[in-house]
């Protein structure tokens, strides 16, 4: 393995973006700050919602965040740079075999989920305003769940990036990650939806869902969340599939 | 010592559309079959079993129009297409096996290009050096060198995507000479430059081929082939029709000269006459109204040809006449202009 060119590319990825960081960051933090000052500011001043849904909600938009940003930051450019712009094609012709420039890819994501998941913490809590009860009790499981899902958000983003076509993005959205979102147990813990059996069952697809009750576990472990070894155990078993399907489908995208 | 490649038999049937940056200009569609589900049906005959060596350190071309199976040739050698039969040996190592390895001997310039638009243009540069290794040190002198000699250094820190065509083409040819490989690919180079630009390219192939550097280049320009390559290979629908080099492909032209000759309609008689004359070798019909006359000699013909249309009482409308040059050549050996 020629890990010189290997981390070349990280390096390139890092420079192009910090070249990017204002747009970055505002794609990354606005919507989840939008998100935070709606539910859990206007709404509960308002007493629409109860104060506690702030402890429910922050661990939840921290996945989101942190999901979507992995994707964004895999799957959109793989989709541009393969199939119009070929820019992928210089990548490809380094001294390295194809397999890891997918793996890079997702390093890549990783961090950029990372950080998009990071920076919501305290722009929402300043945002909550008073009455949030979020903790850092957990800090293992915390640092565990969140590379977890980071790979989860990346790995998904090589996949989607590498099997849908130019012409059906907006359709990724709209059938892909706008269900993710709303059924990713991000607004409500999973233990609410008994009131829904089969749903309850079928969201359990959701990578999503792992991530915010994950998360909730972590953070705010007094609002109700599955079990650490839970979360940990399904968000293996998907991150591991997701990156082999993902790697498996960069190299045949690779190669005409 | 420079590096040689072997072709043998390489095979390539295209069972989807490819990507539309990696067909060429057009494709080869002749093997198509439609039906209702395009997909399933498509089939293009890329290749169809090419063999060909190339030999260290020469210039070699491969002429033919779009579509010939020049860009799939590239594709593979340079480990991007995966053939169906075949294999592909540059230097001692086997593409489709040691990828990895092809990969650090050789530079590849595409024909449209692929620069990293993220990135200014020196920063292409410099990023392309590190993925093959480079120190900072040699990477920032050789950038500077390159973004020189192709006279983009007043525009090397503005970002690549604000560049016009020909000064991403040269780029790129800068880029694939970055890490100074063994082999250098160039899929149609010239194609957008203007003259000025495409002399000094052609210097630039010169002088990396003096360094002892393989080049293997694609071109549909006649003029191309011939000033630059010491050898070619003329391929059509995915085979090798000629090869050799320029001036052993312009003698095999039957006498060299070739009168392209255009009437209102050609008569049997007058097709036996045309051939009768003297210095003519071959008489090719060319749809109803037309000939192509190779002969020894060429303008001094015309008068004969005139009498002969006359006696057969059919109006010559236009001649033209080619000197021995590999487009007629290309026109010898498949009845079509290269431009057809």
């Amino acid at each position: 393995m020629n890990w010189k060119t290997f981390f070349a590319m990280l390096s390139r990825d890092a420079h192009v973006a910090r070249r990017n960081l204002l747009p970055l960051l505002l794609q990354n933090l606005l919507q989840p700050l939008l998100l935070v000052f709606v539910f859990g500011r206007v709404l509960t001043t308002g007493g629409m919602m109860a104060a506690r849904f702030k402890d429910v909600m922050l661990p939840g938009v921290i996945a989101i965040s942190m999901a979507l940003s992995g994707v964004q930051a895999v799957a959109m450019p793989l989709m541009v740079e393969f199939q119009f712009t070929r820019e992928i094609e210089d990548r490809l012709l380094a001294p390295m075999a194809n397999g890891w420039l997918a793996v890079e890819k997702v390093i890549a994501g990783m961090v950029q989920a990372l950080v998009a998941g990071l920076v919501v913490i305290p722009a929402a809590w300043l945002v909550l305003g008073s009455g949030v009860h979020i903790s850092l009790r957990h800090p293992f499981e915390f640092v565990a769940v969140c590379l977890l899902v980071s790979l989860f958000s990346a790995a998904g983003g090589l996949t989607l990036g590498c099997s849908v076509g130019q012409t059906q993005i907006g359709l990724m959205f709209s059938l892909v990650l706008a269900p993710m979102m709303m059924f990713g147990c991000a607004y409500y813990p999973w233990s609410m939806l008994s009131a829904f059996p089969g749903l309850q069952y079928a969201v359990l697809i959701n990578p999503l869902v792992y991530a915010s009750e994950g998360l909730r576990g972590a953070l705010a472990p007094q609002v109700p969340h599955m079990p650490a070894y839970v979360v940990v155990g399904a968000l293996l078993a998907i991150d591991i599939a997701l990156l082999v399907a993902g790697v498996r489908q960069f190299r045949k995208k690779a190669l005409s | 010592m420079g590096i040689g490649i072997r072709i043998e038999e390489l095979r390539k049937v295209y069972d989807t559309p490819p990507p539309m940056a990696a067909r060429g200009a057009a494709f080869a569609r002749a093997g198509m079959r439609s039906g209702r589900n395009e997909k399933k049906n498509f089939e293009v005959v890329a290749l169809a079993g090419i063999s060909l060596e190339i030999r260290p350190g020469e210039v070699y071309g491969l002429l033919g129009p779009n579509g010939a199976g020049k860009s799939t040739t590239i594709g593979i050698l340079t480990t991007r297409v995966k053939p169906n039969g075949g294999r592909a040996l540059l230097g001692e190592y086997d593409v489709w096996k040691e990828p990895v390895k092809v990969k650090r001997l050789i530079g590849v310039v595409p024909q449209r290009p692929n620069l990293d638009f993220a990135l200014t243009a020196r920063e292409i540069l410099l990023f392309h050096g590190a993925y093959f290794g480079q120190t900072a040190r040699e990477r920032s002198r050789r950038a500077a060198e390159l973004l020189e000699k192709f006279k983009l250094t007043d525009r090397a820190d503005h970002m690549a995507r604000t560049f016009s065509g020909g000064m991403m083409q040269r780029l790129s040819i800068a880029r694939a000479m970055m890490h100074d490989p063994e082999v250098l690919f160039l899929d149609e180079p010239s194609a957008g430059l203007d003259p000025q630009t495409r002399l000094l390219l052609w210097e630039i192939i010169r002088d990396y081929n003096r360094l002892g550097k393989t080049i293997v280049l694609t071109t549909h320009n006649m003029d191309e082939a011939d000033a630059l390559c010491d050898r070619l290979a003329i391929i059509d629908h995915g085979r090798i029709i000629a090869r050799g080099t320029p001036s052993e492909l312009k003698a095999s032209i039957p006498g060299g000269h070739l009168l392209r000759l255009r009437f209102d309609r050609v008569p049997e008689p007058l097709a036996a006459a045309l051939q009768a004359l003297p210095g003519v070798l071959e008489v090719r019909p060319v749809d109803s109204a037309g000939a192509d006359v190779y002969a020894d000699r060429g303008g001094t013909l015309i008068p004969a040809i005139v009498s002969a249309a006359q006696a057969a009482d059919v109006e010559l409308r236009d001649v033209s006449i080619s000197e021995p040059s590999l487009e007629t050549l290309f026109l010898h050996h498949t009845g079509r202009s290269l431009r057809d």
